[in-house]
């Protein structure tokens, strides 16, 4: 222990000298902050680590596969759960839909860095409303009107459980990020509350519904969900990028003060970005049930509040590319379905490790994006960039 | 000259063709080729998928299915329209029998059917099939009460080992982990506390529910909470190892549902066992043939088993099993024979939940009619007398109505913590 403590105090005294003569270990590379990335460079890293990952998951469920499947059945299965036919193809723009509901639901507030994580439990509450209404008013009044009633007490559910959280925040200063994580296990206590309470046979089991569906405009009563929030989405583009509130809502998330003191009221910001939030959530909610009847359960968001989560900071906050992060999710849920089926695998262990290790790949490739490594030269020598890093540090132009 | 070749030879395709089109005719023997699918909420690391998972192969196998003419798809879940999507995927792919085995499967299974009747839809543990009137849609289940009974058997055995011929109240005390409050789990629970109390009189039984089919660690900690609530003996029925692994650690004996456990403790397990209901169905589509609205597979039939007595069991086990087991198929011992258990606690019961207003009995409490509900229209009635005598046993006639269970009353000597 004293001996460590020696070398390390005597170690700057061998620091090497410009003839390249190593005393200690160095690394054959440094890593430096890009300023700026060209696009492709951008595009080309994440396609290597996308492809990279598939290519190790494909290896990985080959190994593991029961019936002697071969890695390109891999590649076969993941695009025949997705496009295998007209009802995969629209199932897949369905998920990617609603995922994007999720996710336009979120990244308002997370573009004034008010971290909300109770986007389940709006879609949540949103569900309930709408299931409610249909279970209790079904059948009583006219079809089109009960579905404005679901509509409106589902917005109305999503947005009181997202304006909680956005008083206390805006009044109190109480942390968000806590307060809507802990308002989603209320609003799943609040559904377990009602079906003990309204399904006396004690099965747990929330009946499907009869009245207050939507009109299914295709086959696979997709069309009207895909429909509504790819507009959506597009919408919330242009309201963050050219409307004043979404001029607001970025002032307020680079910095209080400055939104302060240019006059923005800071208060009326965070609820109304809130309010919009749990807006968007609650018309997820909506479509959840009223899309076929579905049935109600506590797990009815199926975690896209924080599935949603992923996908916005993978897409930078930008809705428009969130079409490409939620479609890459839904496309790797649905296809990794398939392949767990064709593969033979009996549980899903293997296809969420292979699903968690795609996910890492793409996450993780975004250090190579905000970075980049520069290799030394040969026995030391400083790079380029080395001196011109010293020079900077001099004032040396 | 070309124009004759052209012609003549056109005649001899179209001649082959007609006798090729003929000769497969005759060759057709009714058989369907059978595409056969399984839908499971779960994976094979819970119990009851797996008890699926591997009774659908093993079908599949001894009815000649090669690989790729049956799949199982695992962890679709029972909210939403998962499952629905998952048995239209499975249409669309060509399948002609499709199977799912859970019970809130049951509303997607059902949707399916209506709109793809040339497939034929099984769902294990449904109520709806024998009132739906959809000819392609089944429900199954099976007696497992019977399996259960004997279970208990083996259990009251246990206790008699462990404390001796006449037991203390305190030491007749068992618990049972249950996932939900409803008839398929009370009808499961009141069949092995009944078979416990053929051998111990005086047991009683602490129930405490989960509400959830599969959540391992809150099957472990209810088990541990009745252990520590003087429980001398713990089944469960949920579907993990929850509740044999906390039984394990304690060294309180564990009576199991759906398989060996392989631990110390282990008394014995009932099952269901599908084999034979999957080859039922598979052989009905090849041969076009209806499958039953609501299957009810017996003790006779191979559908409920018991496993071998496991290192825990009492001496002697086997031997009493075997005895109860041939009067049950004698039927001059009944499970839910009305002069063994009382109702008073029911009837006297004014919760929400009460089936008293379905309830008649005598004066020492014994059931002498009850209306259950069979027919599963949403109002939650009962609607159909379900007490029968025959053999000069007055008895709940459970099963026979429909396969799923809907005994669902809370016995005398039954505790609900």
């Amino acid at each position: 222990m004293k001996k460590k403590t020696a070398d390390r105090s005597t170690a700057p005294e061998q620091e090497p000298t410009q003839s390249g003569v190593k005393s200690r270990f160095e690394l054959p590379f440094h890593i430096v902050k890009r300023p700026h990335i060209a696009p492709w460079k951008k595009i080309l890293i994440y396609a290597i680590a996308l492809v990279g990952g598939m290519l190790l998951s494909s290896l990985i469920c080959a190994v593991f596969s029961k019936n002697g499947k071969n890695p390109l059945d891999f590649f076969g299965q993941l695009f025949n759960g997705s496009f295998g036919t007209p009802r995969k193809s629209w199932l897949l723009f369905l998920e990617t839909a609603l995922l994007l509901g999720a996710s336009i639901a979120l990244i308002p507030a997370f573009k004034m860095k008010f971290w909300n994580l109770g986007g389940n439990g709006q879609i949540l509450m949103g569900c309930l409303c709408a299931y409610s209404c249909s279970y209790w008013l079904g059948g009583k009044m006219p079809d089109g009107l009960l579905l404005l009633v679901m509509f409106a007490t589902s917005v109305a559910a999503g947005i009181l459980w997202a304006l909680i959280p956005a008083l206390f925040k805006a009044v109190f200063g109480t942390n968000e990020t806590l307060f809507t994580l802990m308002m989603n296990y209320v609003a799943a206590g609040v559904v377990l509350y009602f079906r003990s309470a309204w399904i006396k046979n004690g099965s747990g089991q929330f009946p499907t519904l009869d009245h207050g569906i939507l009109p299914s405009l295709d086959k696979y009563s997709a069309a009207l969900t895909v429909f509504v929030f790819f507009v959506l989405t597009v919408l919330m583009f242009v309201y963050l990028r050219y409307s004043k509130h979404g001029y607001e809502i970025s002032v307020v998330g680079e910095s209080m003060n400055t939104a302060k003191y240019v006059g923005i009221d800071v208060k009326k910001v965070v609820i109304r970005t809130m309010i919009l939030s749990g807006a968007i959530a609650g018309m997820v909610g909506f479509f959840l049930i009223a899309r076929t009847g579905a049935g109600l359960s506590d797990t009815s968001p199926n975690n896209m509040g924080f599935t949603g989560i992923m996908t916005s900071w993978l897409a930078g906050f930008n809705p428009l590319l969130m079409f490409l992060s939620c479609f890459f999710i839904a496309f790797l849920t649905r296809g990794m379905t398939q392949v767990r089926t064709d593969f033979g695998f009996t549980n899903s262990s293997v296809a969420n490790i292979v699903i968690g290790l795609i996910y890492f790949c793409v996450i993780s490739c975004t250090f190579f994006v905000n970075y980049k490594i520069v290799f030394r030269g040969k026995s030391g020598e400083k790079t380029d960039l080395d001196r011109k890093l010293a020079n900077q540090v001099r004032g040396v132009k | 000259m070309f124009k004759k070749i052209l012609s003549l030879s056109l005649a001899l395709l179209m001649v082959v063709g007609a006798i090729s089109v003929l000769a497969s005719c005759k060759k057709e023997t009714k058989t369907t080729a059978v595409k056969a699918a399984l839908i499971c909420l779960h994976g094979d690391s819970s119990t009851y998928d797996k008890n699926f998972i591997d009774a659908f192969k093993t079908a599949c196998a001894n009815k000649g299915l090669s690989t790729t003419d049956y799949t199982v798809v695992t962890d679709i879940p029972e909210e939403g329209t998962a499952c629905y999507d998952k048995a239209a995927e499975f249409a669309d792919d060509g399948y002609n029998l499709i199977f799912a085995d859970s019970f809130g499967h049951e509303a997607n299974m059902l949707k399916a059917a209506k709109e793809f009747k040339n497939v034929q839809f099984c769902h294990a543990t449904g109520t709806q099939a024998h009132t739906a009137g959809v000819a392609n849609y089944h429900n199954a289940f099976a007696s497992i009460y019977e399996g259960r009974y004997l279970a208990g058997v083996a259990a009251g055995l246990k206790l008699v080992e462990l404390y001796g011929e006449t037991i203390t109240d305190e030491n007749a005390k068992i618990g049972y982990v249950a996932a939900w409050p409803y008839a398929e789990v009370i009808s499961g629970y009141t069949s092995f506390f009944l078979g416990v109390r053929s051998i111990v009189p005086n047991a009683t039984m602490e129930v405490k529910y989960t509400n959830s089919w599969y959540n391992e660690a809150a099957e472990k900690t209810t088990a541990q909470a009745l252990i520590a609530d003087g429980c001398k003996l713990i089944s469960q029925h949920a579907d993990s190892m929850g509740a044999p692994t906390a039984c394990e650690e304690a060294g309180i004996p564990n009576v199991s549902y759906n398989g060996v456990t392989g631990t110390n403790t282990f008394v014995i397990a009932s099952k269901i066992n599908w084999v034979p209901y999957f080859e039922a169905c598979i052989d009905a589509v090849k041969n076009g043939t209806a499958i039953e609205a609501s299957y009810t597979g017996t003790i006779q039939t191979g559908s409920v088993e018991i496993t071998a007595v496991g290192a825990a069991a009492a001496a002697g086990t086997q031997a009493k099993l075997d005895a109860v087991k041939a009067e049950l198929i004698a039927g001059t011992r009944k499970v839910f024979d009305c002069s063994k258990f009382t109702v008073k606690n029911a009837k006297a019961d004014e919760s929400d939940f009460s089936k008293a207003a379905y309830i008649t009995m005598d004066e020492e409490g014994h059931l002498t009619g009850y209306k259950a509900d069979v027919n599963d229209d949403g109002t939650y009635t009962g609607e159909t007398e379900v007490i029968k005598t025959a053999n000069g046993i007055t008895y709940f006639a459970e099963s026979d109505f429909r396969s799923a269970p809907y005994f669902d009353i809370i016995i005398d000597g039954i505790i609900l913590a």
